[in-house]
């Protein structure tokens, strides 16, 4: 299983806010398992969801040079609990980003239906103590292909949004 | 200009929304790590929150003076020197350096800081008005 708790993004604008749409299937095993006999998508993995939105809007800000983790989640309500054939919709505001860490509001809705509505917590961590990193950054860059963000990302000023390193290259007189 | 019963309100509302506690757990004397559970990750959360309630900015180093409680100058066996308490004083003055002075163990200088102490310092940083 592939920890992508995100099918792709609808929308992306860079420092603002980022949309993005799970759907349910009875396909997913995780679905039966959670309560036997009544297939639900869990909470847990819906928080996961709204994480990976808010983390990427929030790791982009920086392009991909701090390593984003889930630090709190101060607040999270959730409505009802999604069941296959819905299509959950993800977003992600952002309330501000710091040298320490970010803060997102995030929501998710079926339809106009307010599923999950919350706030997340992310810290920049740094583990140049340890022996071995934790993670690169910038591998969220494949992921973010993956989830299409580049197909419909805008910059703050309402370009498309590139890939980063894209410009230095093209500056550099390589054509990608 | 807000008064001094209003800061305490907006900052009881902070702690409330970032630390997940009842309003009535936000006295002025109650210390933000023993008795309201703040870890060292929720200061970023109470930072912004008080940020966007009073429209100010608090540089890291006012509040959590690590500049100082890491440097050699300051500090001599896990404790503040005098020159380190009188540093923090200048820095600090809504923080009640006399009372972290009886045991001035760097370990222990957050988990001092009271309601009350961030009160003073919001204070500090906007015109308060009588109540």
């Amino acid at each position: 299983m592939r920890w992508i708790w995100i099918d792709k993004f609808l929308e992306f604008e860079s420092g603002k806010r980022a949309v993005a749409i799970k759907n349910v299937t009875l396909a997913e095993e995780y679905l039966h398992e959670h309560v036997p006999g009544f297939p639900t998508m869990p909470n847990s993995l819906v928080l996961e969801g709204l994480a990976q939105t808010g983390g990427l809007l929030v790791g982009e800000v920086n392009a991909f040079s701090e390593k984003v983790i889930l630090a709190k989640v101060p607040r999270i309500t959730f409505h009802f609990s999604a069941v296959p054939g819905d299509c959950l919709r993800y977003t992600a505001v952002l309330e501000y980003v710091k040298p320490d860490g970010a803060m997102v509001g995030v929501t998710s809705h079926v339809g106009e239906r307010l599923q999950a509505e919350g706030e997340i917590v992310f810290a920049h961590l740094n583990d140049s103590g340890r022996t071995r990193t934790l993670f690169e950054p910038k591998n969220f860059v494949f992921t973010m292909k993956l989830l299409r963000v580049f197909d419909v990302g805008r910059t703050a000023d309402g370009k498309p949004l590139e890939p980063p390193g894209l410009a230095q290259l093209r500056s550099a007189g390589v054509e990608p | 200009m807000p008064t001094k019963e209003e800061i305490f309100s907006k900052i009881q509302a902070a702690l409330v929304e970032a630390l997940g506690v009842d309003e009535d757990e936000v006295t002025p004397e109650a210390t933000l790590m023993s008795d309201l559970g703040a870890e060292s990750i929720d200061f970023l959360d109470i930072v912004f929150r008080l940020e966007k309630a009073f429209d100010i900015k608090i540089p890291r180093a006012e509040l959590f003076p690590d500049d100082i409680l890491t440097n050699e100058q300051y500090v001599s066996d896990g404790k503040v020197t005098p020159e380190g308490l009188e540093q923090l004083r200048k820095r600090m003055p809504f923080f009640n350096v006399d009372a972290f002075e009886a045991n001035p163990n760097v370990k222990d200088f957050t988990a001092m800081l009271t309601v009350q102490d961030m009160c003073r310092y919001v204070e500090s940083k906007v015109q308060v008005t009588a109540s």
